[in-house]
């Protein structure tokens, strides 16, 4: 008989649990059997009540949602609570972006509530969003009364089935004394571990139902044990690497910001010397102006850090999964490197690449433990870095990001971001769309300190950006809060700046401009002729929307700017709103590109640091010709669908 | 590519079928078998999974079946290791004429007949999937008009067992 993957603990003594963190959530090894806090009741109550307590002693201060049908007794206890604040929002996907913008932005459990049927289907996205970001969310929906169940009963929608696989765990409440318990054991599941999307699914005659509500209350979760200690051989394996690999690159994810370990990461940096590449979702988990940065890899990241990871003896991944719009062309990514991969979630682990040292833990407790374990290490003796620094730097100064104006006179979208980023500075908050805007706000806003950057990396959803602004601003009230939007995006959610503007949530939305689904053109430029199919929105041509008129009909203070003259003055008079929220346009050119570029199924060494230039191709020829382009563009063709399949970022 | 047996222990609530059936096509594995049923313990059933994976995509199937909650424990049963059964209800087509032959071939398997019509026997057989297509490749030519198994279930060999109890 032979253990496939056996738990952990399954056969020795269970681990400690880790010292605890202050202001963290607690991980826990194995089963919680009580959540924190003074005893309570049994009190008898409804059911409704029931879950607004639980709320207001789990912790939960704002909560996203609107009302219907199902949920409607829930919101009667809700009116008295005054611990837990409502946000009315405008679309329940606005609720669910809202909830992440806050999770993402402090690190505690963002929290929406919507009705049955049509009210949970419009949180599916942002609940999917959320499971390829890993959010701790809890979604909470009501559902038709137990006997209606299974009839298509009015506004049914089965959403425990429909979010199975997009969530991290959901259930389905039969029993109103079961409520503490649903929701003490969704907050412990969003939380610990790798976080992500928890659904509790609540019928109406459950939260009518007379219950007793005691706390706290015994979780049940025999299967749920995450791994956050990590194992010391494996430390001490990749602390040997670390110290002996002439070409090493710390390749650092999410995982980092989630698990709070970025004053860690630069002491480990620092420490080893090593070159650090932060990934999409990891932005500000290394400051920018740290010289050992050297970029954001991937397919819009510098040449630099692309580079870095092809040449590469030794990646150490850090909370990263090995996406492919990070690695290109699976099988020529980094080919000489072998691999350390640290990560909460087992499955990520060798799951795209192979990982030489895998190591199963939180990535605060393993950069301690590597702290401590290369220190010894060091003691022996480390490899001299000298050439590999030289060579990076070569890079980074030949391509270092850049931009050209347009041509045609217009204004430069990356001027726009980069102003807004100089101007907010890095103690502000900025949230992304999905589209080009977001790949320059990654590339042109210097990022310093962690839980500055909200965006959508894994799902790339197009209108994350107002919402999720909006949740962040609901957390962190007193930080300035920029919503970075394409024109594309923000005619998806830009209702919810009606909530915005009556619920006193002052944030700041920068839309770019464009006129057009702007990186979907930039596809149909580069791998379509030119063909613009459908990609006009006809935001500059017939001015519909007039965005400073349609921030003014909601509430907020709109403003324009089409001038390069004009963008440091709307920034400032933006910074100076603070009693609603402010809306500017910014009328940009329609042909700027996000460059650098790896062609989606080719590649990292056919990476173009910009049109037609392919500085690591063909050994160290640093510019590889202006036809070089067409053979790209005919390779990545030659991939067969990939643009339909991989290309759906191309929004 | 090889087949692999699963025993999978899951908590005995609604949903956790759907769960991993759903997980096994949302990451493109096939299933070749699956049965499900209670244990000795209360509130926790066992999945036997067959499926056939190379060994690294196993290694992601396990590793993702361990991440539902619902799911306690995940043994992989070597075939060596393990006894492995499977039930075999078969009606076959038998009149006077070949009667006795049937009744022989089943004789030859141990299998049992379990209904007896005029023109056709129905037959209960368990064992192997080997043995279990070797008996339906003797009763083939006298004509298989129906025929269902109930998936296959295994069991450790020798005095250890798997247990929920034993994880914690």
């Amino acid at each position: 008989m032979t253990t496939a993957t056996p738990r952990s603990g399954a056969t020795g003594p269970k681990p400690a649990p880790p010292p605890g963190r202050p202001g963290a959530p607690a991980r826990t090894d194995g089963v919680r059997t009580d959540v924190p806090g003074p005893r309570i009741g049994p009190e008898p109550m409804t059911g409704a009540q029931s879950l607004v307590r639980s709320l207001e002693e789990i912790g939960c201060d704002v909560v996203f949602g609107i009302p219907g049908g199902t949920i409607l007794p829930a919101y009667d206890p809700l009116l008295d609570s005054t611990r837990v604040r409502h946000v009315l929002v405008r679309h329940e996907q606005g609720a669910g972006h809202a909830a992440t913008g806050y999770a993402q932005a402090t690190g505690r459990v963002g929290v929406c509530m919507a009705t049955s049927g049509p009210g949970a289907t419009n949180l599916v996205t942002p609940i999917a969003d959320a499971y390829m970001d890993s959010i701790p969310m809890v979604a909470i929906t009501g559902q038709q009364s137990r006997p209606l169940i299974g009839t298509d009963a009015f506004q049914e929608a089965d959403i425990t089935g429909i979010t199975m696989p997009v969530t991290k765990h959901n259930m389905l409440v039969t029993d109103a004394t079961e409520i503490p318990r649903a929701i003490a054991e969704a907050f412990h599941l969003a939380s610990t571990g790798r976080p992500g999307p928890v659904l509790v699914d609540i019928p109406k005659d459950v939260l009518q139902e007379h219950t007793t509500f005691s706390w706290p209350p015994e979780m049940a979760l025999p299967g749920y044990r995450p791994t956050t200690r990590p194992h010391g051989k494996q430390i001490r394996e990749a602390a040997k690497l670390m110290t002996s690999a002439s070409r090493p690159v710390l390749y650092v994810g999410g995982g980092v910001l989630k698990a709070q370990a970025a004053e860690e990461l630069l002491e480990l940096a620092e420490l080893t010397n090593i070159p650090v590449v932060t990934t999409l979702m990891a932005r500000g988990a290394f400051p920018d102006s740290h010289p050992q940065h050297v970029g954001m890899p991937g397919m819009h990241g510098t040449v630099s850090a692309v580079a870095a990871l092809q040449e590469a003896d030794l990646l150490v991944a850090l909370g990263s999964r090995f996406d492919d719009r990070v690695t290109g062309q699976l099988s020529s990514f980094a080919p000489h490197a072998a691999v350390v991969h640290a990560d909460i979630d087992p499955a990520e682990i060798s799951k795209n690449r192979r990982a030489d040292v895998p190591i199963v833990g939180d990535c605060k407790e393993v950069v301690i433990d590597l702290l401590e374990a290369v220190r010894a290490e060091r003691e022996e003796g480390t490899a001299d870095l000298d050439a590999w620094w030289a060579r990076l730097n070569q890079l980074r100064e030949t391509f270092p990001l850049g931009y050209d104006w347009p041509d045609d006179g217009s204004l430069s979208p990356q001027y726009v971001i980069e102003r807004i980023g100089a101007i907010a500075g890095p103690d502000a908050v900025y949230a992304a769309g999905v589209g080009q805007h977001q790949m320059w706000a990654a590339q042109f806003i210097k990022y310093e300190k962690p839980r500055s950057w909200l965006n959508s990396g894994g799902l790339g959803t197009m209108g994350f950006a107002v919402p999720a602004a909006m949740g962040a601003k609901m957390a962190r009230p007193d930080d300035v809060v920029w919503c970075i939007d394409g024109d594309g995006c923000f005619q998806m959610t830009n209702q919810e700046l009606a909530t915005c503007a009556i619920e006193n949530i002052p944030i700041k939305v920068a839309v770019i401009n464009n006129g057009n689904l702007g990186m979907v053109r930039q596809w149909q430029n580069l791998f379509y002729s030119e063909r613009y199919s459908n990609t006009d929105l006809g935001t500059h041509k017939h001015r519909i929307p007039d965005f400073k008129l349609l921030a003014e009909a909601m509430g907020c203070v709109g403003l324009r700017a089409e001038s390069k003259e004009e963008v440091d003055r709307v920034i400032r008079q933006a910074m100076e709103i603070n009693d609603r929220p402010v809306v500017i346009d910014f009328t940009v050119g329609a042909d700027a590109q996000v460059w650098p570029m790896v062609a989606a199924g080719t590649s990292n060494d056919e990476v173009m640091s910009a049109r037609g230039i392919r500085p690591l191709f063909e050994g160290d020829e640093l510019a590889a010709g202006v036809d070089a382009i067409d053979e790209v563009v005919e390779r990545a063709l030659e991939h067969g669908d990939d643009h339909a399949e991989n290309g759906g970022d191309a929004k | 590519m090889h087949t692999h047996t699963l025993s999978v222990l899951v908590e005995d609530k609604p949903g956790v079928l759907a769960r991993v059936s759903g997980l096994f096509s949302r990451r493109g594995f096939n299933i070749i078998s699956l049965a499900v049923g209670p244990t000795e313990q209360e509130g926790v059933s066992r999945m036997t999974i067959v499926v056939a994976v190379e060994d690294l995509p196993l290694e992601q199937v396990t590793k993702q079946l361990n991440k539902l909650v619902n799911v306690i424990k995940i043994v992989e049963l070597d075939p060596g290791a393990s006894v492995q059964r499977e039930l075999l209800l078969v009606k076959v087509r038998a009149d006077a004429a070949v009667r006795s032959q049937v009744l022989e071939a089943a004789e030859l398997f141990r299998a049992k007949v379990v209904d007896v019509a005029p023109e056709a026997l129905t037959i209960e057989a368990t064992g192997t999937v080997d043995k279990l297509a070797a008996l339906l490749r003797i009763l083939e030519p006298y004509g298989i008009r129906e025929m269902v198994k109930s998936g296959m279930v295994a069991v450790g060999r020798g005095p250890r067992s798997i247990t929920a109890a034993a994880v914690r």
